[in-house]
């Protein structure tokens, strides 16, 4: 055999140092190695570090949270809903039953099914509460009337989620709260008796309506709300979140000091005399 | 890039009344499609006709540039200009094979789109409206309703379908009228909001019978005798011909046609009533098609509901 190979001219490279590294080191290299492929292959990781870092005005504050608990309370939903789906029997005879074997019998049913019952109504008031301060905020206006339309058809999809999910339990009060619902409907001129038909799924409540609104609340109007919030958020990422209205910075006064810098940490002191003038 | 005069303005169209011509079609082509089909036809032409100058409008105000804006001479700008000439030459104004190619594969689309989107959505819509059944519900033997005596009789409007069709009449025999027996059949369901109507006064639970109908499900009867009928959710009361007297109700109760068969009553449909004058058998019934709870069947308001699911059914 020829050795093709042309001999070495330099010094071979000293093999890596034999210093013991630290774990923190060595973990950190096992998730970023993963982490790295994801990156590389996909820009997953760099698209979430801009979602997550991305700047925002100075003077946010703890209102500005509102429409993430939002989101949570909406995640919530969708985590209990699933579960609850597993042990639930649409139609006139079985889900009465099924909804007392989920709080009666199956092993914490009844946790689960509260989360969501109450869950609901979370949900339904942070909507209101996330709407009140994009609204006293001002936050509603140019260039972000469009995110302030998409959140009203939020608003009104999680409405119907709440109509749709009361007749779920097929008690008295569910059933007779979804009459004069669907009846209320029929009120409104010209289409409204069409819509209220469209609603009980025929001329009068039967079975039908059970699983008409069964699929509402399970499948068309969750799809809706993920749809809905993922144009949310790119809006609220691409338009950057809005200063509130006593912001110094966005009416154009110099701003007050920074606070001197303390221990590092997450949560940085508050200014002192902020409002001084 | 400097900024030009105006970046920092809302981009808003120019006002224009265009939308509203457009606005107009699009309700028309809506009432049409409820009413009569030349109304669609017309609302059609309407909202192409605003819709194209709408258009016409809104690209020409977008293609304009701001009048302020003197065209600096850079080489970028040459460029557009030459664009812009070659587009005024009109020796391009070809259909060039990519823009044929774009709108092919945009209207196929469309067009597997709708061959898929229609079926699907007619099954969600038209089950609802069309194959509405209305059966005729056997109440029993007519001795089991003693003259001017009232019955609360709970029956299945489908027995197949069990205890979510059962509903509630308030039955009375008025007696022997022109042409045969006199009924008084009253539905339960309030006309505000559809909650059910309770007969308001004594009512004889011990006396409560359970006989079983020709078509098998059970029917149970029970004495009742009402000074009025009166809704538990909003406080609604009607006289015992079904007038309203108090509270939001729009109209009188709902009544069932009957018919007796082989000395058995049978409850026929349903039907809307405005008000009743007199009494019993002598009552004078002002009809109308059946309607929904919370609707008006006369006056002005009538004119809200110009059409009803079921007149669509032929």
């Amino acid at each position: 055999m020829i050795e093709t190979r042309p001999p070495r001219t330099h010094p071979p490279v000293p093999p890596p140092s034999r210093r013991k590294r630290k774990l923190t080191d060595k973990i950190i290299q096992v998730v970023m190695i993963p982490l790295d492929w994801l990156e590389e292959r996909s820009g997953l990781v760099g698209g979430t570090k801009y979602f997550l870092f991305r700047k925002v005005p100075r003077d946010t504050n703890w209102f500005h949270t509102l429409g993430s608990a939002t989101l949570t309370a909406f995640l919530v939903q969708a985590g209990t809903g699933v579960i609850l789906a597993f042990y639930y029997r649409p139609g006139p005879g079985e889900a009465y039953e099924s909804i007392r074997h989920i709080t009666d019998d199956v092993t914490l049913g009844w946790l689960v099914r509260g989360m969501h019952k109450w869950g609901a109504s979370v949900f339904i008031i942070l909507l209101f509460l996330h709407m009140a301060r994009v609204f006293i905020f001002g936050a509603y206006k140019y260039p972000r009337e469009l995110n302030w339309v998409v959140g009203f058809l939020l608003l009104v999809l999680g409405m119907l989620q709440g109509f749709t999910g009361y007749l779920l339990p097929w008690d008295q009060t569910a059933y007779w709260a979804t009459v004069v619902g669907i009846n209320l409907n029929g009120t409104g001129p010209v289409m409204g008796p069409f819509l209220a038909q469209f609603l009980r799924g025929g001329d009068e409540i039967s079975g039908t309506t059970i699983t008409i609104f069964y699929a509402m609340h399970m499948l068309l109007l969750p799809g809706a709300i993920a749809g809905l919030i993922l144009l949310h958020l790119y809006l609220v990422v691409r338009l950057g979140v809005s200063s509130p209205p006593w912001s110094d910075e966005a009416a154009g006064r110099s701003r007050a000091p920074l606070p001197p810098r303390g221990e590092p940490g997450l949560v940085r002191p508050r200014a002192r005399g902020r409002f001084a003038r | 890039m400097e900024p030009r005069p105006g970046d920092n303005e809302p981009h808003t169209p120019s006002p224009s009344i265009w939308p509203v011509g457009f606005a107009v079609g699009i309700a028309c082509i809506l009432a049409g499609l409820v009413v009569s089909r030349p109304a669609v036809i017309v609302g059609v032409l309407i909202a192409v006709l605003f819709g194209a100058l709408w258009a016409r409008d809104s690209m020409r105000s977008a293609s304009t540039p701001p009048p302020e804006e003197a065209p600096p001479a850079t080489p970028a700008a040459a460029t557009a200009d030459a664009d812009a000439l070659e587009l005024e030459d009109g020796e391009l104004a070809t259909f060039p094979r990519n823009q044929f190619l774009e709108l092919t594969t945009l209207g196929l689309g469309a067009v597997i789109t709708g061959v898929v989107a229609l079926p699907v959505v007619g099954f969600a819509v038209l089950p609802a409206f069309t194959g509405q059944e209305h059966k005729t519900v056997d109440l029993g033997t007519l001795d089991n309703y003693p003259q001017d005596e009232w019955r609360e009789v709970k029956f299945r409007l489908d027995p197949k379908l069990g205890y979510v069709t059962r509903r509630t009449v308030f039955v009375r025999n008025n007696g022997e009228g022109d042409g045969g027996p006199s009924f008084t059949l009253i539905s339960n369901r309030c006309v505000h909001l559809g909650c059910p109507v309770q007969a308001s006064g004594p009512r004889e639970d011990n006396q409560r019978k359970i006989v079983r109908q020709v078509q098998g499900a059970p029917l149970e009867m029970t004495p009742v005798l009402p000074a009025n009928f009166s809704c538990p959710c909003h406080g609604g009361a009607y006289d015992t011909e079904g007038n309203r007297v108090a509270g939001p109700p729009v109209r009188a109760l709902d009544r069932y046609k009957y018919s007796i068969i082989d000395g058995r009553l049978h409850l026929v449909e349903v039907y809307s009533v405005a008000e009743v004058e007199g009494e019993g058998k002598n009552a004078k019934i002002k009809a109308y098609g059946p309607q929904g709870p919370g609707e008006h069947v006369d006056g002005l308001e009538g004119w809200f509901y110009p059409i009803q699911p079921q007149d669509l059914e032929q």
